[in-house]
């Protein structure tokens, strides 16, 4: 006969009172509270403005290429010349791409945050 | 009336009364606001993207980019991907922070952020402009669809819409409708999506010829054109036409020969050109080769490289100002569900502008008569009917005026409520007792503005004037909401300084090209895209008079971060700033 063992959870007690304290903090808006609600902004901006950055980088280097480039706007895919194939179709795709990474991005920062102040 | 024309007819007859009854079914089924506030808390991210597609895809969309497509080629095609990426610009941004805010109204987020009523006002003022300039091109749309459909008058168009409008915000409020705008989205993809497959087989069968020569566009065949609207046409080759009507005020049934320059054409004249004549030119169009119309870089003006990036900086960061987007944001439960909707209307918004380059390609090469006309916008409502013969033909126009009427609606009603409301709570306020009265009011002036100006101004491309709206909301609310959601250090005087310094900038110089056309050489440029510099202007303004204003930072700022920016299912203070209130204690 196996040996009976009592399974506990010894450390659910200590997380718990750090998560409350840290929403108290951030309600009683002191210097800590403050700390983690700039860790969150400045991590939600800076996720934001990367993909700005990328994706309106990319789409303004569109032009440029096309007129420093003029070789370029003479290509074709499948008969189509290469700069409708590029914003009349191609470019969509990036965009959406960059909204699911950004979606994705964006939620995981808030999980991570919620995780830290604990849920309601 | 032809068969065409009554078949029109009914489509804009049976578009207008759903929109009507919609709007009184919605009075009985959403009683209060509150019922609206708690129905909105059902509507899952599909169905709230779909509508938010339906508010966006305005007459612009819908007609204005195959025009300019027609008339302009590959450099036109910023237009729908700028109109996309504002989205995305929207999402990353500005989008869950906003809902988060709770705010209803443009005016509303400011005055919750930065504490105060002047930047209120000033908001105010701001969202009740670009309203307007946004609604002016859909009523100069509806005017030339119902003309080129039925034939009706010019006036007929705006002065339809506006009363469809007015009745059914006053009836009930499209806003509250989500799926009447979803709705409307998957009318329009169909009126759009059907009739271009259609016209692919009728250009494969015709043995698809090169949309491009490299010459200036000709008539193939001869060519009778029959003129609807007084054009000026500006002649480059001599031809010898067959005319009929009224040339240069002379009435005339005879040979006639067009000397090089321009001549008036009176409506109801007909032209018949010989074949291979090359096409002559609307004064207000910029001809231009096949060459350079399937080129990129070649319809800027004498800028183009500064035109591109000004429009490009207009389109991705005037989308989050538009004051009816802010709205429908609203309808989304919390933050997160905010950005699945944004991501889902971006894949919705992409499957829909595919589609109206497409028009305004085949276009330049089976309607290059309206190139003549002036009438690009037209093109996706004739093209159909010239590419498909008999019932079938008939049935697409029919789908395509649906569709067209359902842009002119749903965008017109989305704006008429947002500057209606805005009128009537933060400009007529004091003066006007009963708020209900006060909303009546604001929408008869909401719509009257724009329907005067849209009979009385001169015919500008649809997407252009579109693009000029988006220029002013890139200058002024695009500033105001990154940094107000951003930068706490943003503070009322800055935020005025900069809505009134760069806002006020991009309005004067986009009027002074809608009253004064286009000018040539840098100064038009600078004045016809003005997003380039007057956007930087207010971040710098905002940004520097806000820094010399310190002592003004909204004393509530901290709490109002995490109102923005923390997740709702969070237990934390958020303050006692409620929009909801004034639903509840009215």
């Amino acid at each position: 006969m196996t040996e009976r063992v009592t399974v506990t959870g010894p450390r659910r007690r200590r997380p718990r009172a750090r998560r409350q304290a840290v929403a108290a903090e951030i309600d009683a808006q002191t210097q800590l509270g403050e700390v983690y609600m700039r860790a969150l902004l400045r991590a939600q901006l800076r996720l934001g403005l990367t993909v700005a950055g990328v994706v309106f980088g990319l789409v303004a280097l569109v032009p440029l290429a096309f007129t420093f480039a003029p070789r370029l706007t003479d290509l074709e895919l499948l008969g189509v010349p290469l700069p409708w194939v590029v914003l009349g179709g191609a470019v969509y795709p990036v965009l959406i791409t960059a909204a699911w990474f950004y979606v994705r991005h964006a939620e995981r920062i808030e999980r991570d945050f919620a995780e830290m102040v604990g849920r309601r | 009336m032809t068969a065409n024309s009554s078949a029109g007819m009914a489509a804009v007859i049976v578009t207008a009364i759903a929109t009507i009854l919609i709007g009184m079914y919605g009075v009985r089924a959403v009683r209060t606001t509150g019922d609206f506030y708690v129905a909105s808390r059902t509507v899952t991210p599909w169905w709230n993207a779909s509508a938010i597609g339906g508010e966006y895809l305005s007459a612009a969309s819908f007609l204005g980019i195959a025009g300019l497509v027609l008339a302009y080629g590959t450099d036109m095609l910023w237009f729908p991907v700028g109109y996309t990426a504002g989205y995305l610009m929207l999402l990353v941004l500005v989008a869950a922070p906003l809902r988060r805010s709770g705010a209803y109204t443009l005016p509303d987020f400011a005055e919750a952020r930065l504490e105060s009523t002047v930047v209120r006002l000033t908001s105010s003022v701001l969202v009740v402009a670009i309203g307007w300039l946004y609604l002016l091109p859909q009523f100069q749309a509806a005017g030339l669809t119902l003309r080129t459909v039925t034939g009706a008058p010019a006036w007929v168009g705006p002065v339809v819409v506006a009363a469809v409008v007015l009745v059914s915000v006053l009836g009930g409020g499209m806003r509250s409708i989500t799926f009447v705008q979803a709705f409307q989205y998957w009318l329009k993809l169909t009126a759009l999506a059907l009739p271009v497959v259609f016209i692919l087989l009728a250009w494969q069968s015709d043995g698809r010829p090169e949309l491009a020569t490299p010459e200036e566009p000709a008539f193939t065949d001869r060519t009778a054109v029959e003129i609807t609207t007084d054009v000026t046409i500006d002649v480059t080759d001599p031809v010898t036409v067959r005319a009929d009507g009224t040339i240069d005020g002379e009435p005339i049934d005879d040979e006639l020969t067009l000397t090089s320059g321009e001549h008036d054409i009176t409506a109801g004249s007909v032209l018949t050109f010989p074949a291979g004549a090359q096409i002559p030119h609307a004064s207000q169009l910029t001809p231009m080769s096949g060459e350079h119309w399937a080129l990129p870089m070649r319809s800027g003006g004498d800028h183009p490289l500064y035109s591109t990036y000004s429009l490009i900086l207009a389109l991705f960061f005037g989308t989050m100002g538009l004051p009816h987007v802010l709205v429908r944001f609203y309808t989304n439960p919390d933050g997160r569900a905010a950005r699945r909707t944004t991501l889902t209307v971006l894949a919705l918004l992409s499957l829909f502008y595919v589609l109206p380059p497409l028009y305004g390609a085949l276009g330049r090469l089976y309607t290059p008569e309206l190139l003549l006309t002036g009438r690009t916008d037209a093109v996706v409502l004739i093209l159909p009917g010239e590419l498909v013969d008999g019932a079938a033909g008939q049935a697409l126009t029919a789908l395509i005026t649906a569709g067209a009427f359902a842009a002119f609606l749903s965008t017109s009603s989305g704006l008429t409520v947002s500057v209606a409301g805005v009128l009537s709570q933060d400009l007529l306020g004091r003066r006007v007792r009963n708020p209900v009265t006060g909303f009546r009011l604001g929408a008869g002036l909401a719509l009257l503005i724009p329907v005067g100006l849209a009979l009385s101004s001169p015919t500008l491309s649809i997407a252009d004037v579109v693009g000029l709206a988006f220029a002013v909301a890139a200058s002024s609310f695009c500033p105001l909401l990154v940094l107000g959601i951003w930068w706490r250090r943003l503070t009322w005087p800055g935020a005025v300084a900069g809505l009134i310094t760069g806002g006020g900038a991009a309005t004067a110089a986009v009027t002074t090209t809608i009253v004064l056309g286009p000018q040539d050489g840098w100064l038009g440029a600078l004045l016809a895209q003005p997003a380039a510099w007057s956007m930087p202007m207010t971040f710098t303004v905002m940004i520097v008079v806000s820094l010399l204003t310190q002592r003004h930072v909204a004393p509530g700022v901290d709490r109002t971060m995490v109102r923005l920016h923390t997740p709702e299912n969070l237990d934390l203070d958020r303050g006692d700033w409620d929009p909801e209130d004034r639903w509840r204690h009215p």
